[in-house]
């Protein structure tokens, strides 16, 4: 059977929904191993277990995580190599597509980006072109590469769990030579609201909250839901960079999307076209943005947020 | 101080976009500087004019690989102020998908750096077309250099550069020797325009053209033969269609709250 290699930075002790939806897929392509970087705790490694791995691959050295992606994908390499897979399964964060790329480099082996689902034969499903097109596409090589995006599958329990051997691959002394090291460290702030790009529901302003993202962040809390911005919002510094949604920010999928004072620009539609229902509030009639709701209010965003969150936490009671 | 800044010519995002041919590649009709790579641009006009500009030696090389048509690229980022063009073109380079494309300019960057070194390759975060932000980190790959990627702050002191990086949930300060590929976030600066003297000068500068054959590379390693993925089929996803929409009475929130409900997202 084909062995599908998951990797999983810094797994914690609980394994996070991304790294589930990874196992799943991993699962219905054949036997899952898994390659963890930093540490792994009993609670991890019972998880990892559960899910299905059968091998779990660990680095000899301890301090990749003191420099940029190079040495991750140096590990990887030689963790495909003791394992055997064919298949490579990564996050699609911004880290999880540039170590693909390296570790592609390094395999000969075809990386896919930005994947949504993956058959049994490796053909890899995406969109292209903001969202515009769907594509399959699919590695030529031996070996595959795939980032994937979150919320692609529902993470499902194993139908039956493993005992994985826990076994320490070399990461060649080279792989940490002239590869650009992380000197400093400073922790972001936590928002407590669910991550932008897993969230179920993103509540997003624009332009019209005129630097008052106060609305915003409330209907998002009663629908515990992600805060996203346009670009216009981010470069006015009304919120932080993180949190836009975009062409050049993140690209989201939700199950809805609410976007408040937005004009729905094609840079800001470029990341939320996929979203399964969207929600526009706009003062403007004329706004672009109400050619791709599914419901749209002209209205005052200011009088229609707390309208609704009010309405929310009544009927939650 | 001598930077190569890695310039592509992509469909304008700001108009529909299409796919076409059997291969499925992109349609670059209608195609500009992509926006991402203007701001690798200022980023290293940055860097040079605080060493003396162009005057004391310092290049800024605007590289690109593709068609006839990706020389209006190097032309724009000449009339930006880059010091120089290369247009890396040959028919066999069709169909390159990441891999193949990040051999094509590692042996480009090399062909460049023979003369005398290059410190610096810089990039955008990602093409506006392809989005799959791999080149800059196979290229790195490939030269055997490290990479400082989603730059955004940037110096270049004592033979290092060191960027600032964010992630969600952190910056980090990332340190690395020269030479190295760095990709810039659109968070760095705000990219100059051309000006009226920028474009007359720029009517001066050379772009050079540089086939396979000149950078040393087998045309059977590049293109769709030399790819690692290929695209089997494309289809345009439906356009989405207005639902209902409704202007405010005053009781809109409510409406909302309700349309939620029944679409069972509550």
């Amino acid at each position: 059977m084909a062995k599908v290699l998951v990797f999983i930075d810094n797994p914690g002790a609980a394994l996070k929904k991304s790294s589930l939806e990874l196992l799943t897929i991993a699962r219905s392509l054949g036997e899952t191993v898994v390659a963890v970087n930093g540490p792994l705790t009993d609670d991890a490694a019972g998880a990892l277990g559960a899910n299905g791995a059968t091998a779990i691959f660990r680095a000899s050295s301890d301090d990749l995580d003191a420099y940029l992606v190079g040495p991750k994908a140096s590990f990887l390499a030689e963790a495909v190599a003791a394992s055997g897979a064919t298949t490579v399964l990564l996050e699609n964060s911004f880290d999880g597509k540039e170590i693909a790329a390296r570790l592609g480099i390094k395999l000969g082996a075809g990386v896919i980006t930005d994947v949504v689902g993956v058959e049994v034969d490796g053909t890899a499903h995406k969109s292209v072109l903001a969202g515009s097109y769907t594509t399959t596409a699919k590695a030529t090589t031996a070996v595959s590469v795939l980032t994937v995006k979150p919320n692609s599958v529902t993470p499902e329990p194993a139908a039956a769990g493993a005992t994985p051997e826990v076994l320490t691959v070399d990461v060649p002394e080279s792989a940490t030579a002239g590869a650009a090291r992380i000197t400093g460290r400073k922790d972001k702030p936590a928002s407590g609201r669910p991550d932008l790009t897993e969230a179920r529901i993103v509540v997003a302003g624009g332009r019209g909250v005129d630097g008052d993202f106060g609305p915003v962040e409330e209907l998002a809390d009663a629908l515990g839901a992600a805060v996203g911005a346009s670009r216009a919002a981010t470069d006015a510094g009304w919120i932080g960079h993180d949190a836009q949604v975009g062409q050049t920010g993140k690209t989201v999928s939700p199950q809805l999307y609410i976007s408040a004072g937005i004009s729905g620009a094609i840079q800001q539609k470029a990341g939320m076209q996929t979203a399964k229902v969207i929600v526009a509030i706009n003062k403007d009639a004329e706004s672009p943005v109400f050619e791709i709701a599914d419901f749209g209010i002209i209205g005052d965003l200011f009088e229609v947020l707390p309208q609704a969150t009010e309405e929310i936490k009544k009927r939650r009671g | 101080m001598k930077i190569i800044v890695l310039v592509k010519h992509v469909p304008d995002a700001q108009l529909d976009r299409h796919l076409s041919g059997e291969d499925n590649t992109t349609d670059r009709a209608d195609s500009i500087l992509s926006e991402l790579d203007e701001y690798a641009l200022e980023a290293a006009l940055q860097l040079i004019e605080a060493r003396g500009g162009a005057k004391a030696g310092n290049q800024v090389i605007a590289l690109s690989m593709g068609p006839a048509g990706a020389v209006n690229a190097i032309k724009k980022s000449l009339q930006i102020g880059a010091t120089e063009g290369v247009h890396l073109r040959d028919d066999a380079l069709a169909g390159s998908d990441a891999a193949a494309t990040s051999l094509a300019l590692a042996a480009a960057v090399r062909h460049l750096g023979a003369d005398s070194p290059v410190d610096l390759v810089l990039t955008g975060m990602a093409s506006t077309d392809g989005e799959t932000s791999l080149v800059p980190a196979q290229l790195a790959e490939r030269l055997g250099l490290p990479q400082v990627t989603f730059a955004s702050e940037l110096e270049v002191d004592g033979g290092r550069v060191i960027a600032r990086r964010d992630s969600d949930t952190h910056y980090d300060t990332v340190e690395a020797p020269l030479p190295a590929v760095v990709s810039v976030t659109d968070q760095i600066n705000e990219p100059r325009f051309p000006n009226f003297k920028g474009i007359i000068a720029a009517k001066r500068k050379t772009i050079t053209t540089l086939s396979l054959a000149e950078i040393g590379v087998d045309p059977a390693q590049v293109g769709k033969a030399g790819s690692w993925t290929e695209v089997q089929t494309a289809a345009a996803r439906p356009p989405r269609t207005a639902g209902t929409i409704i202007t405010d009475e005053g009781d809109a929130g409510i409406k909302l709250v309700d349309f939620l409900a029944a679409q069972k997202l509550l």
